[in-house]
């Protein structure tokens, strides 16, 4: 049980981190950017690639990883949301754009075999790969009867660490103060002098960057590897933290992050202590299933007295 | 190119070797349409695959334990779809925009994942064998039922039903104030929309000689690829989302050299369209001309000369 829990935290973590990067764009654009979890699947497969198939130490190759990602997330903008944000098209339309940016990202890792044209990228297709042993120094502590394994704790310092700066960036800089303002009104930030356009492009290179790492620390951690890894764990989960903690809210997706997490290893061991087979896709449908209460009975979400204040 | 030549030069052909294709596309357009409705009523609902998977697995339950005949399978799997709707429509349709995309995302796999990979009856992860299928007959079947489907749809649009929607689509509470029960003809929209997509999930599910409960079918991917034919072919007339579903689930034999790269190509379609033709395919207007910000611009004001 307890070391069900620390699995809980280790997981949560990592919601935690993906979720950050979908609030922080829900936040400032009113946009449910649904490229988010291919650049989560994005990061972890190139690092992948750089370490295996182009020899290249671990902390190169995941450096390379998040800073393609952070430009991933420059594309996301000027392609698929800077055009229409020019018209003033309805946040529906960025939902597409977006949904279609992550269907080729997909796709051009899907179909990376060697030889072909997206050779370079990724090589194993649609197949689960996992990083050689020896890759990242994995000691293994026994604590009591706890099992720790390094990479799965780091993941935790990681994200609180990454998560309290940019909490910290968000209420006392002037960036901060930028993004907020126009988290609170573009039009407003834009006559007070402020380069709006600017503070998007930060705020989609933060989130895809983040993204990039918690795709990274999950390939690490779980050992899975694939272009499905973001469609197949973290987009719709990603979606059931911020509704959980309020969507917009940074300090919410953290704690719905870690909500999720408990949720998932609670009916785990519920459904292990019953005696059921069916784990693993059960609870999927409980986490949605609290998803869809949670929007329900309090579309807010857990951090929703603010509901006005965003970020 | 091969796929239009032999569409034009020798139909016949072309009819008895893409017989698979054509039904399909028949299924997509009514689940399609069944997208229209909540569109064109103001609610971006992605319920749709949810309300298949039960409309599929009741039809093909109901024929495997009782072996009862298809109208009445199809009927019944109809008739829970509807009734799911208003139950999931009563607490969700106070919820707007996103938040009821998410919601409904919630419900879809919810059902999905919670349900019937769990449930001994409907085969867990397994999926159900379909032993009356009738993949090659099927397909008149599909083309009445969509013939009538979008006759039914035409004429709704057209009366007060259609135009209540559009009023609430338009502006919600402009519909409010002018004394439209908003409440009412959302839930009539949802409902509607629960019954056509039990409906396609039904004939979907007779096509087949499996009912696979993979994402492709019954989750979010398809819910995804539900609303890029709504979003491709235009919400704003019924047509548009039947034309959405036809260029959409024909994409792969047009670009035949690129089949393995398809997904590629159906990104790209659908960012150049909700960029360059945001009404869509079918939709009044010509196309968005989205100029960058470092180009000249030719209506710039000219400085006075000076004399």
């Amino acid at each position: 049980m307890d070391q069900q829990l620390l699995n809980a935290v280790f997981i949560g973590s990592i919601y935690a981190l993906f979720a950050v990067g979908y609030t922080l764009v829900f936040g400032v654009l009113d946009i449910l950017n649904l490229a988010h979890s291919a650049v989560f699947m994005f990061g972890a497969a190139l690092t992948y690639s750089l370490v295996v198939n182009h020899g290249q130490p671990f902390w190169f190759a995941s450096i390379v990883g998040i800073a393609a990602c952070a430009v991933m997330g420059l594309v996301i903008e000027h392609v698929c949301l800077r055009p229409l944000r020019r018209r003033r098209a309805p946040p529906i339309a960025a939902l597409i754009s977006t949904i279609g940016l992550a269907l080729i990202i997909v796709a051009a890792v899907e179909q990376g075999q060697a030889g072909t044209l997206f050779g370079w990228l990724w090589v194993d297709g649609g197949n689960a790969v996992a990083f050689p042993a020896g890759t990242v120094p994995n000691p293994t502590w026994h604590v009591g009867d706890l099992t720790l394994e390094a990479s799965k704790v780091v993941i935790i310092p990681i994200s609180i660490v990454l998560m309290l700066v940019l909490g910290y960036v968000i209420r006392f800089t002037q960036v901060g103060r930028g993004l907020r303002a126009v988290a609170e009104n573009p039009r407003a930030a834009r006559l007070m002098g402020l380069d709006v356009d600017r503070m998007i492009s930060l705020t989609l290179v933060i989130s895809s960057a983040l993204g990039g790492l918690a795709g990274i620390l999950f390939g690490v951690a779980l050992g899975n590897i694939s272009p499905y890894i973001g469609r197949d764990n973290v987009e719709v989960r990603g979606l059931a933290v911020i509704v959980l903690g309020g969507m917009g809210s940074v300090p919410g997706a953290v704690v719905g992050g870690y909500l999720l997490g408990l949720i998932e290893v609670l009916t785990l061991v519920t459904l292990s202590a019953i005696g059921s087979s069916s784990g693993s896709s059960a609870r999927g449908g409980v986490a949605f299933a609290a998803l869809f209460l949670m929007l329900v009975l309090r579309p807010q979400g857990l951090f929703g007295a603010q509901l006005r204040e965003r970020i | 190119m091969d796929f239009f030549i032999q569409l034009f030069t020798d139909p016949v052909t072309f009819w008895n070797s893409h017989t698979l294709l054509i039904a399909q596309i028949g299924i997509n357009s009514i689940i399609a349409t069944s997208m229209f409705i909540v569109l064109y009523s103001g609610q971006l609902s992605l319920a749709a695959p949810g309300f298949m998977a039960i409309g599929a697995y009741t039809s093909v339950l109901m024929d495997l334990y009782w072996r009862t005949p298809l109208a009445l399978n199809i009927a019944a799997g109809v008739a829970l779809a509807g009734a799911v709707g208003v139950l999931v429509g009563l607490p969700v349709l106070r919820l707007r925009g996103v938040f009821l995309a998410i919601a409904t995302i919630g419900f879809i796999e919810a059902l999905r994942l919670g349900v019937i990979l769990n449930l001994p009856i409907t085969g867990e992860g397994l999926g159900l064998k379909n032993i009356s299928a009738d993949p090659l007959n099927g397909i008149y079947l599909v083309l009445v039922c969509l013939a009538v489907v979008l006759f039914l749809v035409w004429r709704l649009t057209k009366g007060r039903l259609g135009a209540a929607w559009a009023a609430i689509r338009q502006d919600e509470l402009a519909a409010l104030s002018q004394g439209i029960d908003v409440a009412r003809y959302k839930m009539i929209a949802f409902v509607l929309s629960a019954v056509l997509a039990g409906f396609g999930g039904a004939l979907e599910a007779h096509l087949q000689t499996f009912v696979d409960p993979g994402d492709q079918q019954y989750g979010v991917t398809r819910a995804v690829q539900i609303l890029s034919f709504a979003v491709l072919g235009g919400s704003g007339h019924f047509v548009g989302p039947v034309v959405g579903a036809l260029v959409v689930t024909t994409l792969p034999w047009i670009f035949v050299q690129a089949q393995a790269y398809i997904n590629i190509v159906t990104g790209l379609f659908l960012i150049a369209v909700i960029v360059f033709r945001p009404q869509g395919i079918v939709g009044r207007g010509g196309l968005a001309i989205i100029r960058p910000a470092w180009w000249p611009r030719r209506d710039r004001v000219r400085a006075p000369t000076p004399g």
